[in-house]
């Protein structure tokens, strides 16, 4: 019997600061002491986590529907939205805000999305973004495709696709990293392993030691950071960017973190998640995380956060304002952007529904 | 004997099916532990077993590859899909496969297993939670599939459907999940497949649906008596096998039939219910035959969903102009 020796593997794991804030290394990237480039990062993950609790509480107060929140996994996002230049790509899933509202998507927009309205979709700012993947893993294919075209026409730009931990077990997600390390696509895929889809844990996800190791299989470099700590996820987004649109190809990305709110508000997380298992999921998280390094680099203060959470209220105030005074949506939205051209007998349908639609009577929320 | 919901309805079922024969076995995303999003499994993984009821990787080609295999030998895998749109990556499984294997091995490997899945609009849900895909599945050959539309036909039809030798696709009105109460008896009785269910007999106008519709249809059909019309109400229950015969009696005797399902109209179900009278009841019709569906349009986002499914009005107005032919 013969062997042919492939390759042995191993997955580095990028960490910068341990959960207290503290510096795990003397050589930090240049960029951890650029103060405003820190600022601006934790000002983004307290924006993100203060929108998160709006949209909890327009949901349990019957303004919007379903809303899946980002607690304890703002890095992930914020981190990778950092990263991201304008003309990049971001193919989201539906835990992208962070990267949403990173590459100007409105939080207005959000809300609409959310709100069960599809103009929330008609993103102003992120013209060629994907709207959110609901069902799951099919982003990660179609963020090959925008590299694809990309590469086509050789432009320097790159793509960027998240998924959860457990969406790595569909097909789609396997299929696209494969297509992209044999394309040398330049796309980065963000896995957000919170450590839970919905009720069902790593062990009966996979019997893999790490989420990353599967991108060694499909042929791209695959690294696995600390989803907590934003140095760490920023540094390697960074650099998984600039590879890709320097046409060298595909990364994987798994950033480990913790999910400390419900799957979403229709989820009930007490019934399959322990007390103690959440308690603890708060000692690594990663705003408080940061603000303590900018402490140490006496970068932010008590007045600084109230100013920010000043700032925060009146922003997520005006664009609740803006969603609850929108224009409800008219029977005839569900057709016009059906087809470049509305075909007769749909028209017709268009028709009645307007005339239906006029007997309805009732307010936008 | 306690009343209780469609939802409970099924988890009795699934219950009763565990105890009664040591091949069923329930699998999907979240069926265990967490009792399924909906719990339609709820407390079976602590009664049964993770064994006999299983947690899966989310992967719904390998939730429904994985029940095949797992029938050829013999079980009887009740697999649940998460949303019915979440079926579609197992959509390959389903019409290349599962439905096959039966013609293509002469009979030599079966499928006696079940599909289940939340199904239908109405409960506010993000996209791609909402959508009524009966018709792309009922046009499969090789398939059943079924719609009760309350807690004791969920319950009988859902027994018929875990002991019927050749696969299921059981669909569940999410709507009406906890809508409407039944006492049912955990008897094991089942209901037969393939038959519809007379819920109003009537003389001047046959209405037909299935599923969450079947509610404001029956709403209708009240509201129609009060104005004194005599309207027979059909729930199909089994989409496929149709049973075209009560549908083609009832309009022997009414002369009218009008067809309610969410789904958008064009090859939708309604639109094969309506081929079939026409080929086969047109010289008993008085009026020609009509339905009252979603538009043909993708299911909105929620905010527009009322203006999308079919409403009492709908129904009322529809009936009222088949009336009008005399
Ligand atoms: C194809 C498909 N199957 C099932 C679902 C239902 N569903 C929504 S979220 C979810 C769990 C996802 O977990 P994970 O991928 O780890 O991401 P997370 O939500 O934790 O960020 C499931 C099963 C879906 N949206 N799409």
């Amino acid at each position: 019997m013969s062997t042919t020796p492939v390759a042995k593997f191993a997955i580095e794991r990028v960490q910068y600061l341990d959960p207290t804030g503290k510096p795990l290394t003397k050589n930090l990237p240049d960029f951890a002491k650029d103060k405003d480039l820190l600022r601006s990062m934790y000002r983004n993950m307290v924006r993100l986590r203060t929108f998160d609790a709006k949209a909890y509480a327009l949901q349990r107060t019957g303004n919007m529907g379903t809303y899946p929140a980002s607690l304890g996994q703002e890095a992930i996002g914020i981190g990778y939205g950092t990263a991201l230049k304008k003309e990049d790509v971001l193919v989201p899933y539906y835990r992208s805000t962070g990267g949403l509202l990173m590459h100007g998507v409105s939080m207005l927009e959000i809300f609409l999305y959310w709100g069960g309205d599809e103009r929330g979709s008609d993103f102003k700012v992120a013209r060629e973004d994907f709207p959110i993947a609901v069902p799951i893993a099919t982003q990660c294919l179609h963020a090959t495709g925008v590299a694809t075209a990309l590469k086509y026409r050789k432009q320097q730009r790159a793509v960027v696709t998240e998924i959860g931990e457990g969406g790595t077990s569909e097909g789609d997600f396997y299929e696209a990293i494969n297509v992209a390390g044999i394309w040398n696509l330049g796309v980065v895929f963000f896995i957000n392993n919170n450590q839970w889809a919905i009720s069902v844990p790593s062990e009966i996800q996979t019997n893999c030691e790490t989420y990353a190791q599967k991108g060694i299989a499909a042929g791209i470099e695959s690294i696995q950071v600390d989803g907590n700590d934003i140095l760490a996820v920023y540094d390697v987004s960074k650099k998984a960017l600039e590879k890709a649109r320097a046409g060298k190809g595909a990364t994987l990305i798994e950033a480990v973190s913790y999910r400390l709110c419900d799957h979403t508000t229709a989820d009930d997380a007490s019934r399959y998640r322990s007390k103690d298992e959440l308690e603890k999921g708060w000692d690594s998280e990663p705003v408080k995380r940061l603000r303590a390094y900018l402490e140490s680099l006496k970068a932010w203060s008590d007045a600084d956060e109230e100013a920010l959470q000043k700032e925060l209220a009146a922003e997520i105030e005006a664009a609740v304002h803006a969603y609850k005074t929108f224009p409800a949506p008219k029977p005839e939205d569900m057709f016009d952007t059906l087809f470049a051209e509305l075909p007769k007998h749909i028209q017709q349908q268009r028709a009645e529904a307007i005339a239906r639609g006029a007997k309805h009577v009732g307010g936008h929320h | 004997m306690a009343a209780i919901t469609l939802i409970e309805a099924v988890n009795l079922a699934l219950a009763h099916e565990l105890k009664r024969d040591n091949d069923v076995v329930v699998l999907g995303e979240d069926v265990g532990v967490n009792g399924g999003v909906f719990r339609a499994t709820n407390g079976l993984a602590q009664k049964f077993g993770k064994d006999r009821v299983i947690d899966t990787p989310l992967a719904e080609s390998m939730i429904a590859g994985l029940a095949i295999g797992m029938a050829a030998q013999g079980m009887k895998p009740v697999a649940e899909m998460q949303f019915e749109a979440f079926m579609m990556p197992a959509y390959d499984m389903i019409y290349n496969h599962m439905a096959r294997m039966r013609l293509r091995t002469r009979g030599r490997i079966t499928l006696p297993m079940v599909i289940r899945a939340p199904w239908g609009g109405g409960i506010h849900a993000p996209e791609h939670h909402s959508d009524s895909p009966e018709a792309q599945c009922a046009h499969i050959p090789g398939l059943k599939v079924v719609i009760p539309s309350n807690p004791s036909r969920a319950y009988g039809l859902l027994l018929a459907a875990i002991r019927d030798p050749d696969p299921v696709l059981f669909f569940e009105p999410k709507r009406v999940y906890r809508i409407v109460k039944h006492e049912i008896e955990d008897n094991g009785e089942e209901y037969p497949l393939g038959t519809c269910f007379v819920d109003r007999e009537g003389t001047d106008i046959t209405l037909v649906s299935w599923g969450a519709m079947m509610h404001e249809t029956l709403i209708a059909a009240d509201k129609l008596k009060l104005e004194g019309i005599s309207a027979e109400v059909i729930d199909v229950a089994t989409i496929s096998p149709l049973d075209i015969d009560t549908i083609l009696e009832s309009v022997a005797k009414t002369g009218r039939l009008c067809i309610v399902c969410e789904a958008p109209r064009s090859g939708s179900w309604a639109s094969e219910i309506a081929a079939q009278v026409a080929e086969n009841g047109l010289f008993n019709l008085l009026a020609p035959i009509g339905r009252v569906t979603g538009y043909d349009t993708t299911m909105p986002y929620y905010k527009l969903e009322k203006q999308f499914m079919p409403s009492v009005d709908r129904i009322l107005e529809e009936a009222r102009r088949l009336l009008e032919y005399k």
